[in-house]
């Protein structure tokens, strides 16, 4: 059984701070060139099939902007 | 599959919870005050007491800290947190009562509360964020802070002779009587965070049986004032800051 997970970030509240990427096993998460509101590169997924949907990067994340959706395929 | 057929309400499987507030955080990036705000909050919506929760807050770098949980806080006056909470939770023996506070409020100037309230064994929960420097005043030396290592008041590094040595309070207060659970934690990898939500979440279950003190250190990086990335903060405090304040249960209750 494998599964598939995506995220939504909340880029406007994203701080770049980039503690969860490492907590990512799957790589799929980097800092983007753009930058925010608060002119923080904020967090993008660069490898979106790659995500299991593991939330371990939103349990990181110490502001809550990562939302975590899994499915079973 | 495409992305909108996974992002359906029944899949979701981690949001941010409405225990706190929509405001953003002004901690820096990477700070551990945020996650440890997250976790709390997420305890209290696990154990359905959000109306009847009451928060402590202190002075330091959490001091607006009321502004984040969304339950009835009260701020404190420097370092009388464990003082107001004693208050708090003699007055309202229903309510769930936790304080939280930073190493200079909690093992600085709120030492002779702290410890009295531990001895006392009032029926509260303890949150002691650790990051070994004053964080909000711009990175000067607290009691924790390491031997040798710089701040912007002992540039040439921690002397002992001089200074002192660091206060491992938390070892201390295990000492006492009236604690019931002493334990310390991290929150700088996925496990550590699910153990130090776990640990919360006796906290509060304690409280709830009418136990006695519980106190949870949380071992905490602080970016800017050691001036590092946060992800090298988090390495740092796994080298240095770990030797000398070990993680694990220090007092358990016997079964």
């Amino acid at each position: 059984m494998a599964f598939k997970g995506t995220l939504v970030i909340d880029t406007e509240k994203c701080k770049g701070c980039a503690v969860c990427i490492e907590g990512c096993p799957q790589k799929v998460i980097a800092l983007s060139k753009n930058v925010n509101g608060k002119g923080y590169n904020y967090l993008e997924m660069i490898n979106e099939d790659a995500c299991i949907g593991c939330a371990n990067c939103a349990i990181l994340c110490p502001d809550g902007v990562i939302e975590v959706y899994r499915v079973k395929v | 599959m495409k992305r909108e057929d996974i992002i359906k309400p029944e899949n979701l499987v981690y949001r941010r919870t409405p225990v706190l507030t929509d405001n953003v955080m002004h901690y820096c990036p990477g700070c551990g005050h945020g996650l440890i705000h997250r976790l709390i909050a997420e305890v209290i919506e696990e154990m359905e007491i959000q109306d009847n929760t009451l928060a402590v807050a202190p002075v330091g770098c959490s001091v607006l800290a009321y502004n984040y949980f969304d339950v009835d806080c009260v701020e404190a006056a420097h370092g009388r947190a464990p003082a107001l909470a004693t208050a708090m939770k003699r007055l309202r023996p229903d309510q769930f009562v936790f304080t939280y506070q930073g190493d200079g409020d909690l093992a600085a100037i709120g030492t002779a509360e702290t410890i009295h309230a531990c001895n006392r064994g009032e029926n509260i929960v303890m949150i002691f964020v650790n990051n070994g420097i004053y964080g909000m005043t711009g990175g000067q030396m607290a009691p924790t802070t390491l031997e040798g290592m710089k701040t912007s008041t002992s540039p040439y590094g921690r002397e002992t002779d001089l200074m002192g040595n660091p206060l491992r309070i938390t070892e201390l207060l295990a000492q006492l009587p009236g604690t019931y659970y002493v334990t310390r934690q991290a929150v700088y990898t996925p496990a550590l965070v699910r153990k130090c939500k776990k640990a919360i979440r006796t906290a509060f279950e304690n409280q709830k049986l009418n136990k006695g003190t519980s106190f949870i250190e949380v071992v905490s990086n602080c970016n800017s004032g050691w001036k590092l990335t946060p992800v090298k903060s988090n390495e740092w405090l796994e080298e240095n800051m770990l030797p000398k304040y070990p993680l694990g249960d220090i007092k358990v209750p016997e079964k």
